[in-house]
């Protein structure tokens, strides 16, 4: 798999985001480099969601700035270079898998969309089933259809919020080895993780939010195993 | 060119999960059904006050049907966080208003089609000899609801109290349009029908200033 176009940096500087009284970032300045692939660990509420929704352009910050490359991120252009991967299996359930793939592929321009979405059904092992409704899959199933959905316009920066909920071990290692492939191939990747230490050995860099702040990074010499462990509370 | 083939391609997928779900149209269908006949039963209303009555009873109807119809389009989506990669995908957010904003007047204009045989016959109202006519008013007032109300139902999607917001915030937005569809309806199913091409203009005029508002701020109603 290639990336379409340079792979994307990010920079945030001073990056706030605040609900209501609650504030869910505080003052995070960091710069993920082109083709980094950086693990995001942290408790529950750390902030972990919140930034990666901010930095795929569909949240604001309160305060502070966040760029993908050398642009705003709100721009559009931006936006569709990103491949996102929430919480949400962002699927319809009343469409086919096939049919799910198909919408985005045509939404994102891809030329030969019907052979690039049969490429990717077969790859997340799906190819049989891609006449049945979304609504019919199991949750590991729909994991691997998101995921495929994200991969779908070989994006140029991948933001991946706990890529392996509902996945198997057999899917763990699927994500794992497709992560390795993506990051080869030029993209930059910053992805959340609770554990999975298969997915973690895919990321050449680990950051640890706590309570909304930058805690650890390994560029400062920490480990990333360090980095990702999370302390109990 | 862009907008038009993501608005086509997202028109599609409203008319597919619709036609699957069949969610948005039987909810409309039966409540309409429900309000006009009760209305009919209510007031028992002779030839004459059906005439003076009757649209305004029609229309409200409509609106009421709307409001339920519109409040699941953008609600839907967050089921499974896909506006979000509806908007990550889409090279122009207001083809994402476009679509919905075509799928609802579709339903709804569906819907009043259904309804328009049961009312004149429940009001004693003929409406074939002026059907022309009428389609046109249908149009551009079922429209002007769909509209003003998809911008006002993506904006109470994000809200809490979401069920309550979009009635309150709709019903008194859409009352010229309501005013204006009953007269226009009302001089079409008179003694000596007429169309009342002032209000007709008038409906145009509002369908014409919410979709620019749409196009200017659609982005920002998106927004979390």
């Amino acid at each position: 798999m290639t990336s379409a176009g340079a792979p994307l940096g990010l920079r945030c500087s001073n990056l706030e985001k605040r609900f209501g009284n609650f504030m869910a970032l505080r003052r995070l300045s960091f710069e993920i480099r082109p083709g980094e692939a950086v693990a995001l660990a942290g408790h529950n509420g750390s902030g972990k969601t919140t930034f990666l929704r901010i930095a795929a352009g569909l949240s604001r910050p309160t305060s502070g700035s966040l760029h993908v490359g050398s642009e705003d991120i709100i721009t559009t252009a931006v936006r569709m270079r990103i491949g996102f991967v929430a919480h949400q299996t962002m699927l319809y359930d009343e469409l086919t898998a096939e049919e799910n793939l198909l919408l985005f592929a045509r939404l994102q321009g891809i030329s030969a969309s019907a052979d690039r979405t049969a490429e990717l059904l077969r790859e997340t092992g799906l190819a049989e089933r891609r006449c049945s409704l979304v609504r019919t899959f199991s949750r590991g199933m729909r994991q691997r259809l998101t995921i495929a959905r994200a991969l779908l316009h070989a994006p140029s920066l991948l933001l991946f919020d706990e890529p392996g909920t509902g996945l198997d071990a057999p899917g763990i290692s699927w994500l794992a080895a497709t992560l390795l492939r993506v990051r080869q191939a030029g993209c930059t990747i910053l992805m959340s993780l609770h554990g999975q230490a298969e997915l973690a050995a895919v990321a050449t860099r680990a950051m640890r939010l706590e309570a909304g702040s930058l805690a650890a990074d390994s560029l400062s010499g920490e480990s990333i195993e360090s980095v990702l462990r999370v302390k109990e509370r | 060119m862009a907008l038009l083939q993501t608005t086509a391609t997202l028109f599609n997928k409203e008319l597919r999960t619709e036609l699957r779900s069949r969610e948005l149209i039987t909810t409309t269908i039966v409540f309409i059904v429900l309000v006009v006949v009760l209305f009919s039963f209510t007031f028992d209303p002779t030839s004459t006050e059906s005439r003076r009555f009757g649209p305004g009873l029609l229309w409200l109807a409509f609106l009421f049907a709307a409001s339920l119809m519109l409040q699941p389009c953008f609600l839907r989506e967050q089921l499974n966080d896909t506006l979000s990669a509806v908007r990550m995908a889409s090279p122009d957010p207001f083809a994402i208003f476009l679509a919905k904003l075509a799928a609802n007047t579709m339903f709804l204009l569906l819907t009043e089609l259904l309804m328009l045989p049961v009312f004149a016959v429940l009001y004693n109202v003929p409406v074939w000899h002026v059907l022309p006519s009428l389609a046109l008013v249908l149009f551009s007032g079922s429209l002007g609801i769909c509209v003003a109300g998809t911008g006002v139902a993506a904006i109470s999607a994000q809200a809490r109290m979401r069920e309550l917001l979009l009635p309150l915030l709709l019903l008194p937005l859409l009352s010229p349009v309501l005013i204006a569809s009953t007269e226009a309806t009302a001089a079409l199913l008179a003694g000596q029908p007429v169309l009342r091409l002032d209000w007709v203009g008038f409906l145009a005029a509002f369908d014409l200033v919410f979709l620019t508002a749409l196009w200017l701020f659609g982005e920002f109603l998106l927004e979390e």
